[in-house]
């Protein structure tokens, strides 16, 4: 992907609850077809951005949301579909196809993809990535980046909130 | 004779046919082996891909239906999985059954995936009455329910985060054991000290029955990168492609302790949960079904707290704890029992919630 079509911040979250607010702040500015991509190490709380973006994006509280690990893709009703998935078991570029991969990504609703980093070459051209990284117990580093103009916008727009 | 009910169970990796008489005899139960699949893959590749299920299912079915000494149309109707699970696994054995059903002219009936978890307790009990309540622990699931009577269902609670036997894949892949991380981490723990590594054992609010185990994975974690085993992840390494990052081997009685640690934090915050739902309840028996509850120390230890509130404690061997087909016929010998038969319409939903 070329350096010029990517906008990227980097923040630091210093609590679980700092992480999930800001899963809620991206999550209310999704719209259908969205695709929010999710990477980092186990335990690094990739879930619980999901349940903040599920939040935001109108599923009260962001119940429900739960590891799709085992299970592969989750799916909440909020204002958009949401799709929750986990790439961390799949094994090939075949099974995506098995998970009814494109429907998701090109249909009415809001993707969002655990270990996204699984599947790099079938990533939608235009997303936001989220990579966490841990920086001590409850200290993460979240690296926020853009692809395309809209979610480049939308990291610009993150970043002006933050220096506020 | 009794009714014979050919299930079928596509929802999650294994691809699985059963036949049972009336509601508690198996006539067989068969199990699409993943072990010898996946070996060249090195154990651990879970079968995904809708496609296998496809590959699988017909030789699987003919097989279930031979073994059992029957035919098909001695069959008295058919039960399926429609749900929760995947949608592209659950469509092949939907298919399959509505295929059957209507070339047979045999009813059909749908089966939730979790009701035939409970069953599966039946089977081997077969005189376990209502009211009960069921703990359903897997790789996927981890929920709470009261069977109030036969076929209706009350959630009391579930997982916020992790499924009990998630959290222990993700703990034996921190310490280097081997996939499915259930038996492993148990045979491992049997060296350890389970007080050796204090770990938390989350309550979710007053009265709440709800479990989460996604701290417990951290806080190992945490206790590795503590020691020294683990480093924490240097500045600018930002984008991985390796999910874990390298780790210092560590020492086998290490390993032992924190897997003894960890079971035992998992087996706590379960039997806590199970008996706080029946009492909670009133009800006077516990069932304990899914993979996890082939954990030895898990039924160990819920029989042996549960018997001081004079609850009961029930599990179904092994081999219906893990997901069969068995259990699916036998939910579906009792939906049909109660003129519960399904259309030809019948459609997967991965999403579907019990009650």
């Amino acid at each position: 992907m070329a350096g010029a079509h990517r906008k990227s911040l980097t923040l630091v979250s210093t609590s679980p609850a700092e992480t999930r607010r800001l899963g809620v702040w991206v999550g209310r500015h999704l719209r259908p077809g969205d695709a929010v991509c999710l990477m980092g190490e186990m335990g690094t709380g990739k879930t619980l951005f999901a349940r903040g973006i599920a939040e935001g994006l109108g599923v009260p509280g962001g119940r429900g949301v739960r590891s799709p690990t085992f299970t592969l893709v989750h799916e909440y009703t909020g204002r958009h579909p949401i799709y929750h998935l986990d790439l961390y078991r799949l094994q090939g570029e075949e099974e995506l196809e098995g998970i009814g991969w494109e429907e998701m990504l090109y249909g009415e609703g809001v993707t969002v993809i655990e270990a996204a980093e699984k599947m790099e070459q079938q990533l939608p051209e235009e997303r936001l990535d989220v990579v966490l990284a841990r920086e001590g117990v409850r200290v993460r580093r979240l690296m926020l980046v853009g692809y395309g103009r809209r979610f480049q916008t939308l990291v610009r727009t993150l970043a002006a909130r933050r220096r506020r | 004779m009794a009714d014979l009910i050919l299930g079928i169970e596509t929802s999650c990796d294994e691809t699985a046919a059963a036949v049972v008489e009336g509601r508690e005899k198996i006539r067989s139960n068969i199990v699409a082996s993943q072990a010898a699949l996946h070996a060249p893959y090195g154990g651990i590749v879970p079968e995904l891909a809708s496609r296998r299920h496809l590959e699988m299912i017909g030789p699987v079915t003919r097989l279930a239906v031979q073994e059992a000494g029957i035919t098909f149309d001695d069959l008295t109707g058919l039960a399926v999985t429609v749900g929760p699970g995947l949608v592209g696994s659950l469509l092949v054995g939907v298919s399959t059954a509505k295929a059957l059903a209507y070339t047979l002219g045999k009813p059909l009936v749908a089966v939730n995936h979790i009701e035939g978890h409970l069953h599966a307790g039946l089977l081997d009990h077969p005189h376990l009455e209502c009211p009960y309540v069921a703990l359903v622990a897997s790789g996927g699931h981890t929920h709470l329910y009261h069977a109030e009577t036969p076929g209706k269902y009350r959630l009391l609670g579930c997982t916020r985060d992790d499924a009990a036997g998630e959290a222990f894949d993700k703990v034996a892949k921190i310490l280097g054991l081997s996939y499915p991380g259930g038996p492993h981490i148990e045979q491992v723990a049997k060296t350890g000290d389970p007080r050796a590594v204090p770990l938390p054992r989350p309550t979710l609010g007053h009265g709440s029955l709800d479990f989460s185990f996604s701290g417990l994975k951290t806080a190992v974690i945490h206790y590795l990168e503590e020691k020294g085993f683990r480093e924490p992840r240097r500045r600018g390494a930002t984008r991985t492609k390796t999910p874990d990052p390298q780790l210092v081997p560590l020492d086998p009685p290490l390993v032992a302790d924190i897997a003894a640690s960890f079971q035992q934090a998992v087996v706590d915050v379960l039997t806590r949960n199970a008996i706080k739902a029946a009492k909670h309840v009133r009800a006077p028996r516990i069932l304990l079904t899914g993979g996890v509850a082939c954990n030895q120390s898990l039924r160990q230890q819920l029989a042996t707290r549960a018997i001081r509130d004079e609850i009961e404690v029930y599990w179904p061997r092994p081999t219906l704890c893990t997901d069969n087909a068995a259990m699916i016929a036998a939910a579906g010998s009792a939906r049909l029992g109660r003129g519960e038969a399904a259309s030809l319409d019948l459609n997967a939903a991965a999403d579907l919630p019990l009650c």
